[in-house]
């Protein structure tokens, strides 16, 4: 099946089997296990699934149980590209010598920001750069959550961590989120996206797409962590919802480098209007709870003015007008 | 006795060696990453490669992690796996030698033996693969280049055998070997291609309730690679340990296997003993430097000193009843470490041969002698002293200096 013939409705999705199953350990509210679930929602045959250490690894794969529902490995924190390449290198050549009974296997690399961002980009950069067939999955919670929240190069600014907490001097993170999708498509990729499952077709599309490609592809998923955000669990799906129209979190698509908006993000584009103040996605947050005391209130101008900033860069690459509201 | 097959004379040094014996042994994958003095391996292979000579995937990967979880992910797949690395690459692995032991996958690596930084050095001695003791891999260590083709081809029958399931690093001490042209005696393609089979799987029970082969198969599939806590990580490293106790026997299956095709065995794969029967005094020694030692060994012969000399050539799993029964009869042991353990009370090769003789019915005198550290030459003058000051312990009745450092300044 592919892209067009697969119609990722609601229904389509509700008949498939569950491959991420259910029962695993994650907490209530967990944006990445919804995103794996839905994932893998979205596969097309025969798969691998490989994946760094990390909150999604560990709550799936307590000995004896797993929620796996096809081939899984995990190996270290920083080897999840490294892995697929293996896995991927593997299936080649054992297709060759007729050891391998699918006619295709495709290949699923996992890992959360601090896989992908921090330790897992050297691996990472250099399985794109070697050209394997594989989709890697970045599920962006925005912090190490399973060592207990600490800061990792896709934190947002001013978001309080264990290891960047808001005190007397310093407000939370100095730091911004590295720009880990835009650093993927430099590296000349066919297909990279950002998505949010709160557009979970637009999510499933995107990994159909990735799956298609013959060689590597990127997803950036924006996955949202109650326990680590200080938020609400009811309102996971919801923070996916303000963090694109706030723009905090654009969704887009890049094939060959040709950057265009997906509707979400389109949406806002041509009617500025509708684009929410970030401040409507931080509060109610507790790592940004600092904010919105007194003191706070230059650092929270100064994330409007960067996400604004970082939005009119990005409409640019697409094609965009930019519009004033 | 069945006839050896007709082989080849080739000049190669170790590492072509190495890689040719990797050519020979129909491997999937290649996931290797440069590093002196193991380059020529991944050269060659990729001349192999680009050739078309081979049949295997080689992955050019960005870093020695990476290689090795690689080569992890592919043996995981269904591949056989090679790789080869030495020195900082070998310990940049280190982690994922762990996961390697752990998720039972027989991957071969060759490791030229190279010395740690710092002070940076390229030169042979035996701290890389020495720091690596404890990750769980069988360890070989080759004497000449000749001995590195064999184990290697050695190396995936005992790896793969299904009640080893163990990776395995075949150490050739950096340019010593890895560097230096030998004749080696190379066995026909189909001969190796026969002798190393086709990977078996072991058969496992899914949590589907299925009973299938030990690999990821989207047809049966399995999760590799868990998380298991204190209920269960236990009884997986105890399965590790019984697995290396099995890789004592398969070890020496493998040699004497080989043996009868091609005219060659080391001892009987675990230790080799040289002129040990009536030996009164005796050095134990891994890798090339046992080539000099057995020349030295023959001079004192020749001078009436009842010399003799034990090679280990497997160090994991550590051939406790064969040394101690080829040493049974020795009065002064000369335990030498091209490595050391600081602040350990000698090197660790000394530690586990003394630990070895304490339950020897007549235990000897055991000495350290350091020697080579980052490829410092030992003469064959050093090397008879070590046998000199072990007939004057016997002659004192006594040890005075336990550890030594041979040919050290100052």
């Amino acid at each position: 099946m592919t892209s067009q013939e697969w119609k990722f409705t609601a229904k389509d999705i509700a008949a498939k089997p569950d491959l991420f199953l259910s029962g695993h350990r994650a907490c209530a509210g967990c944006g990445p296990a919804t995103v794996l679930r839905l994932i893998m929602k979205a596969t097309r045959g025969p798969t691998i699934v490989t994946e760094a250490t990390g909150c999604m690894e560990v709550v799936s794969s307590i000995y004896p149980y797993t929620s796996w529902g096809v081939p899984w490995l995990h190996t270290a924190f920083e080897t999840s590209a490294a892995n697929a390449s293996g896995i991927e290198a593997a299936l080649k050549m054992m297709k060759k010598k007729g050891r391998l009974t699918q006619e295709h296997v495709d290949v699923i690399a996992f890992a959360g920001d601090g896989g992908t961002y921090d330790i897992g980009i050297q691996a990472l950069s250099g399985a794109v750069e070697r050209g394997h067939d594989f989709l890697f999955v970045l599920y962006d919670n925005e912090a190490y959550m399973n060592t207990g929240i600490q800061r990792s190069g896709g934190t947002p600014h001013g978001a309080a961590t264990t290891t960047s907490p808001a005190g007397k001097v310093v407000p939370g993170k100095l730091e911004y989120k590295k720009p880990i999708a835009d650093i993927m498509v430099a590296h000349g990729l066919e297909y990279a996206a950002t998505a949010s499952p709160y557009y979970w077709k637009d999510m499933l599309v995107k990994v159909r797409k990735g799956l298609e490609v013959e060689g590597p592809a990127f997803l950036h998923v924006f996955a949202p962590c109650p326990r680590g955000w200080r938020s609400d669990p009811a309102k996971s799906i919801e923070y996916s919802k303000l963090a694109v129209e706030t723009c905090v979190f654009p969704v887009w698509e890049a094939v060959n480098g040709e950057y265009s908006l997906s509707t979400p993000s389109k949406l806002l584009a041509l009617a500025p209007q509708k684009k929410k103040p970030v401040a409507e996605y931080l509060k109610g947050q507790g790592r940004f709870r600092h904010l919105f005391k007194q003191q706070g209130k230059p650092v929270l101008d100064e994330i409007q003015r960067v996400t604004d900033e970082r939005w009119e860069r990005l409409l640019k690459k697409c094609g965009e007008t930019p519009k004033t509201a | 006795m069945q006839k050896t097959v007709k082989q080849e004379m080739m000049a190669l040094a170790g590492d072509q060696a190495v890689a040719y014996a990797a050519k020979q042994s129909d491997v999937d994958v290649v996931a290797a990453y440069p590093i002196t003095p193991q380059t020529i391996i991944v050269e060659k292979f990729s001349e192999y490669v680009a050739d078309g000579e081979v049949e295997t995937e080689f992955v050019c990967v960005e870093s020695e992690h990476s290689a090795m979880a690689a080569s992890i992910a592919a043996s995981a797949t269904g591949a056989r796996a090679f790789t080869a690395t030495a020195s900082a690459g070998l310990a940049l692995m280190h982690e994922m030698l762990f996961v390697a032991s752990g998720c039972r996958v027989p991957v071969v690596m060759a490791v030229a033996n190279r010395a740690l930084s710092a002070p940076l050095n390229i030169h042979g001695d035996h701290s890389d693969s020495m720091a690596q003791r404890d990750s769980g891999w069988i360890q070989l260590y080759a004497e000449n280049a000749q001995e590195a083709y064999d184990s290697i081809i050695q190396s995936f029958r005992i790896a793969e055998n299904l009640g080893v399931l163990l990776p395995v690093m075949v150490g050739l001490d950096g340019f010593t070997l890895s560097h230096t042209l030998e004749n080696v005696e190379a066995l026909p393609d189909e001969v190796v291609k026969e002798f190393v089979g086709v990977r078996k799987f072991a058969t496992v029970l899914t949590h589907e309730g299925k009973t299938v082969p030990f690999r990821l198969d989207p047809d049966n599939p399995m999760t590799m690679g868990p998380i298991a806590l204190q209920n269960y990580y236990f009884e997986f490293k105890r399965q590790q340990e019984e697995a290396m106790k099995n890789a004592l026997d398969v070890v020496q299956q493998v040699n004497s296997e080989y043996a009868k095709i091609s005219g060659r065995s080391y001892g009987d794969g675990l230790v080799e003993a040289y002129r040990l029967e009536d030996a009164d005094v005796a050095a134990v020694c891994l890798g090339s430097t046992s080539g000099t030692m057995k020349t030295v060994v023959d001079g004192l012969r020749q001078d009436g000193v009842k010399a003799g000399l034990l090679r280990l050539r497997t160090f994991r799993p550590l051939p406790v009843e064969a040394v101690r029964s080829a040493l049974a009869n020795v009065k002064a042991v000369a335990v030498m470490d091209k490595c050391m353990s600081f602040g350990g009370n000698g090197g660790p090769v000394f530690h586990e041969i003394r630990h070895v003789l304490y339950e020897a019915a007549n235990r000897p005198y055991v000495v350290n002698y350091i020697y080579g550290l980052g490829g410092r030459d030992s003469s064959p003058v050093e090397l008879r002293s070590i046998y000199e000051n072990l007939q004057g312990i016997l002659r004192a009745g006594r040890v005075e200096t336990p550890i030594q450092y041979l040919g050290l300044r100052g």
